[in-house]
């Protein structure tokens, strides 16, 4: 479904991405984890199609298109979601517009018609009770005064209602609550079919327990140092990444 | 032989000059602060950037024959709402009686020729020209000196006037281009309440020029909310003088909306005569192609206790061009003044440009004063958040520029109006409201 190769990508002068790599099938979860100022979110900007960062080198395959082609809401259209590590806050805009205006807008982009103000109603409703979002937050303006957890949780409503291909999660679970978390996982789990794909960026193993990844990389200076199975994430949980760090010594 | 040279001929021939009763002592004053003064040029410092003089040499007609309208050449102009609103037309800024509607009691509408004469005369003479404190240039004369064809209005003390009273200034510009001088005053009685709503209309594909003046007077504890919608077409141009007296306790909100036209400059005074008055000043301009849109307020704090509370937003695309200039003067007396200024544009080419001024002139001590301005782009990480989810790039700058918009909107209090409003906003935006 999503095939990285070699993708090298900076802003201005600066190196962020450097040659990363990594396969991801339908049906499957995968879990980045990384110190601080690694790349995960670059990582993520740049497949979601943010423009300040220049891609210099590689080829990203998503559906069969090439991805770094397309604009970011064709990649909406196609099928990628990225629930954001800083959600915008959109003053002016009601939550409940927006997402209205996002699910036709994808729906046209496939060709579909408009839902009707039943049907998306309907939708609206089912995805609410799914992921435990208050009908008062969504009439409100986009993000504005959200609390942390509220944005992330509105973040999650956002993916239910749009149904991706392949959702991106970045850090969604920071600054969760436990009841929080589960919340977001039940919105991950109830998302995952052997069709649909997730990327979960995370620092902690406590997500990993209700989001059972596949496999677990670790994204180091810009490049995934090391590649494993659920353990690597209990082994880095335990130890810190200080041995990532020592393997791998800038030359 | 230019227009204004024509206009100083058409005085001298108007029959009310000498009538001494009535408007003939202020006409004659106008007329002579109009010669000293002459139309402000951009070194006038008030004017720096916007330039009217051009108006003045081109041939505009300033015609007191009797207008050829009927109503059905006024239904498009007309706004939601006006089958229960009180509605008062000026064409080619002449108050046209037989085409206007009053329908609330304790609202009296007169020509302000007849107001000069009879019970109201100590109100008019009190009143009329006060603005000419605050506006020293000829501008304003100029309405003066041709007053003679305005409107007196006169809300009755304790009467809350329920509907709201809609005035159109529409120019006939269909055979020539026209110069047109509407002219209002408004006295709102003590614990009165009323609601103005005001647009501007040309007729035709001649060019026009309206110079407009309305003086609002605010008793004690009444309530007043004006709203001013600019949408003439790009060959309409205007100066529109509101200039707003509390000489009592009292309320007042104003929401100006600007929207389309060549050139527009408003002026807005705000003269808070007594203690504890409140008045809110909002303002939205949308201007593309070569519109230039200036804004000059004055709110003066002229007694203690009082609130005033402004905000403008711009957005500007294309080769527009705005200016606004925020003036507050907290006068020595008036201690525990609370004002407050702020004026936010976003630019949406490269080249549309604002020039923005906060002056703030304090002379008492005790006061709680603040003012910003920002001039901005759209904000890219808010755009890139949209259209990861799906939506296009122009929608997505529609709904962000709407949003930007929308405090201002829900500034506009009359629903049909606010709806009015907002539906030419997001025509303009290019998208509908979901
Ligand atoms: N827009 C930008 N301008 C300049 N530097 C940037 C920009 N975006 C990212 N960087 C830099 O690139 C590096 C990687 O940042 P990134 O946000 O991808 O890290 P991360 O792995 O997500 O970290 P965290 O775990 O703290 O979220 C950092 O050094 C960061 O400062
Ligand atoms: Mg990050």
């Amino acid at each position: 479904m999503l095939s990285i190769k070699n993708l090298h990508a900076g802003i201005d002068e600066k190196k962020i991405l450097k040659g990363i790599n990594l396969e991801i099938k339908p049906g499957e979860v995968h879990a980045i984890m990384g110190p601080n100022g690694s790349g995960k979110s670059t990582l993520a900007s740049v497949l979601a199609g943010r423009e300040d960062y220049e891609v210099t080198d590689g080829t990203v395959e998503f559906a069969g298109k090439d991805l770094l082609e397309l604009s970011p809401e064709e990649r909406a259209g196609e099928g990628l979601f990225l629930a954001f590590q800083y959600p915008v806050e959109i003053p002016g805009l009601s939550t409940t517009n927006f997402i209205k205006t996002a699910v036709n807008e994808v729906r046209k982009y496939r060709g579909e018609e408009a839902l009707d103000a039943v049907a998306f109603l309907k939708l609206m409703k089912e995805k609410m009770a799914q992921t435990n979002i208050d009908q008062t937050l969504l009439s409100r303006s986009l993000n504005e005064g959200f609390s942390g957890g509220e944005k992330k949780r509105n973040e999650v409503f956002q993916m239910a209602m749009l149904q991706p291909k392949l959702a991106i999660l970045d850090e969604t679970d920071s600054g969760l609550d436990i009841d929080a978390i589960r919340i977001v996982a039940n919105g991950v789990n109830k998302l995952r079919s052997k069709d649909n794909a997730v990327l979960l960026v995370t620092h902690y193993q406590r997500l990993l327990d209700y989001i059972v990844p596949d496999f677990v990389h670790v994204l180091y200076n810009g490049r995934i140092v090391k590649s494993g199975t659920k353990e690597l994430a209990l082994e880095l949980e335990e130890r810190g990444y200080d041995f990532i760090k020592s393997e791998n010594v800038e030359a | 032989m230019n227009n204004l040279e024509y206009i100083k001929e058409r005085f001298n021939q108007l029959p009310s000059v000498n009538d001494l009763n009535g408007l003939g002592v202020i006409r004659q004053k106008a007329f002579e602060a109009l010669n000293k003064m002459g139309i402000p040029t951009t070194r006038h410092e008030e004017w720096k950037y916007t330039r009217i003089g051009s108006f003045f040499n081109k041939e505009y007609k300033y015609t007191e024959a009797q207008h050829a309208l009927t109503a059905a050449d006024l239904a498009p102009v007309r706004l939601p709402g006006y089958e229960q609103a009180n509605e008062l037309f000026y064409i080619n800024g002449r108050y046209a009686p037989e085409l206007s509607v009053v329908r609330s009691k304790g609202l009296t509408v007169q020509p302000l020729q007849e107001a000069a004469r009879n019970e109201y005369k100590d109100i008019v003479s009190k009143h009329l020209g006060h603005s000419s404190n605050y506006l020293k240039d000829g501008i304003i004369a100029l309405n003066t000196a041709f007053v003679q064809d305005g409107v007196f209005v006169y809300v009755k003390k304790g009467q809350i006037v329920e509907h709201p009273v809609y005035i159109y200034n529409i120019t006939d510009a269909r055979q020539a281009n026209i110069l047109a001088q509407p002219r209002t005053l408004v006295y709102v009685g003590e614990n009165a309440q009323v609601k103005f709503a005001e647009t501007f209309n040309t007729l035709g594909t001649q060019e026009s020029f309206t110079n407009r003046v309305i003086e609002i007077v605010v008793e004690k504890d009444a309530i007043t909310e004006y709203y001013k919608i600019q949408t003439d077409a790009s060959h309409a141009s205007q100066v529109a003088t509101t200039h707003i007296q509390q000489i009592g306790k009292s309320y007042t909100h104003t929401v100006t909306v600007s929207l389309n036209a060549g050139l527009v400059r408003n002026n807005l005074n705000i003269v808070l005569d007594e203690q504890y008055c409140e008045a809110h000043l909002y303002g939205i301009y949308l201007q593309q192609g070569n519109s230039h849109i200036d804004n000059h307020t004055v709110v003066d704090h002229a007694k203690p206790h009082c609130e005033s509370n402004e905000l403008y937003k711009g957005m500007l695309d294309d080769q527009s061009t705005g200016v606004f200039n925020g003036k507050i003067f907290v006068r020595q007396d008036a201690q525990k003044t609370n004002a407050y200024q702020s004026n936010k544009n976003v630019l949406l080419s490269e080249g549309a440009s604002v020039n923005t001024k906060p002056q703030l002139e304090i002379f008492a001590d005790d006061v709680k004063c603040s003012h910003g301005c920002t001039i901005g782009r759209l904000d890219e990480e808010s755009l890139f958040y949209l259209r990861s989810r799906g939506i296009s790039e122009r929608t997505a700058k529609s709904l962000l520029l709407h949003g930007f918009a929308v405090d201002i909107l829900e500034q506009i209090k009359i629903a049909p109006i606010r709806e009015y409003v907002d539906n030419l906003i997001s025509e303009r935006l290019e998208f509908d409201i979901a």
